[in-house]
């Protein structure tokens, strides 16, 4: 090593493209470089900017959680999973706020919506921020979340606007990997020990209350159902009951759990505007 | 609006160097291995332009091989370089080409079998490890087994030969 610096060394030699691969923090290149970005006749930008929000929500919400799981899941494998499962709906949050942030008339960046909104100002379900507690609970959700989104993608393929038809069609491929492996892990925890059993049903119970949200605007409701019944009965568990609650993520109204997720999220973009390294 | 009148050679050396890009996470494979690089022109204009998709969405290579491509093409001579995203249609591993899955199998990754069709139904709920066969890329065996859907990268999954024993990693299909 010719620099007594680690990552000067590192990065000797990589010159050739700019510096857009070593940005860590804020500052990665726009996701959405290149494609072609104007709003189809017909499309109602106010609409699109709030769908796409509201889905990038979702998964960074999510992406967070299974974060979380680093470094503490049961064992490696599962952490690599839930890391992989995080990666991808990372990556679909940042094409998402990319896609609002051209139509919705701000012109911000990813970073903006990640990093620079209060609680109020995020869309997603609530169920998405729970704390992620016990693994059964975190596949109930998984399982819920990604059923849902799969369903909600699979019509989003044919949207109007070919942003996000493109991201909805990409997305559907992941999902589907995403269900699977929850379905999969919700099986062998309902059909496993009693411990793993009595598990899987208090977060069954758990979940309840928060499945409501998920389909007040989005037809999709009958499909997951049918999902979540095929799944808690191949697991000998039962569905999780219905329970109407008040509040709402897509308006605005969170549980006391989001705030403090966001604080780690967004700790070092805020403390350092526009850092770079 | 100056036009400049393209030469076809100019084309075509534009998009052989592209082509030899490597993948930065499976540097056995080129760019066009890999299926990712959907297309290489050269404007009116005299800028080139080169096309890439990306695998998974979250992949975070991407950033990386935009400036590789950009980079490679502007040390062939060419000033002005432009690098477009294409999400539509997304990857699929189908697109990883005969030569691109030798060279993963030569390297010890399993090359991925033809992508699932779309098809909706009930969940597959299969408790077995092994939902399809792998042939072992070190002993041939087709007596292998899942361990992992995920792994390392976005796109490979863990796999091991009952075989020969070894663990190996598989190109999953998407």
């Amino acid at each position: 090593m010719s620099d007594d610096h680690v990552y000067l060394s590192l990065a000797e030699g990589h010159d050739e493209g700019g510096d857009a691969r070593w940005a860590f923090g804020t500052g990665f290149e726009d996701p959405l470089h290149g494609v072609d970005t104007a709003v189809p006749a017909g499309v109602d930008a106010t609409e699109l900017a709030a769908t796409c929000l509201a889905l990038g929500d979702d998964a960074l919400v999510s992406a967070q959680r299974l974060a979380e799981w680093t470094t503490r899941a049961p064992e490696l494998e599962e952490e690599v999973a839930l890391a992989n499962i995080g990666l991808d709906l990372l990556g679909q949050a940042r094409l998402l706020y990319a896609r609002c942030g051209q139509v919705d008339g701000s012109g911000r960046g990813e970073d903006a919506y990640a990093y620079l909104r209060d609680a109020d100002d995020f869309r997603n379900v609530r169920l998405a921020e729970l704390p992620g507690g016990d693994f059964a609970f975190s596949i109930v959700r998984l399982l819920v979340l990604s059923s849902w989104r799969l369903a909600h993608f699979e019509r989003l393929a044919a949207s109007p606007d070919p942003v996000l038809s493109a991201v909805a069609a990409k997305g559907v491929k992941e999902l589907t990997y995403h269900r699977q492996y929850a379905a999969d892990w919700a099986v062998r925890l309902g059909d496993g020990t009693p411990e793993s059993h009595r598990r899987m049903r208090a977060a069954l119970h758990q979940v309840g209350p928060y499945l409501g949200e998920l389909f007040t605007a989005y037809d999709v409701r009958d499909e997951v159902v049918a999902v979540l019944a095929q799944v808690t009965e191949a697991a000998g568990l039962p569905m999780p009951a219905w329970r109407p609650t008040p509040g709402a993520g897509r308006e605005g109204g969170h549980t006391e759990h989001l705030a403090p997720l966001l604080a780690e999220l967004q700790g070092v973009a805020r403390a350092h505007p526009g850092a770079v390294w | 609006m100056v036009t400049v009148p393209t030469m076809p050679t100019d084309v075509l050396r534009a998009r052989h160097v592209a082509e030899q890009v490597p993948d930065p996470e499976l540097p056995m494979l080129t760019l066009a291995d890999l299926g990712v690089l959907r297309g290489v022109e050269i404007t009116g204009d005299g800028r080139v332009v080169a096309s890439l998709t990306p695998t998974y969405s979250g992949c975070p290579a991407m950033a990386e091989m935009r400036a590789d491509v950009a980079g490679r093409l502007r040390a062939a001579g060419f000033e002005r370089v432009e690098i477009r995203t294409v999400l539509d249609p997304p990857w699929t591993t189908d697109w990883i080409t005969a030569a691109g899955r030798r060279k993963l199998a030569e390297h010890g990754i399993a090359p991925p079998g033809p992508a699932p069709r779309p098809a909706p139904g009930p969940v597959p709920l299969v408790l077995a490890a092994t939902r399809r066969t792998v042939a072992c890329p070190r002993c041939g065996s087709a007596d292998t087994e899942e361990t992992s859907r995920f792994a390392a990268t976005s796109c490979k999954a863990l796999w091991r030969c009952r075989a020969c024993r070894e663990p190996f990693e598989y190109v999953k299909e998407i």
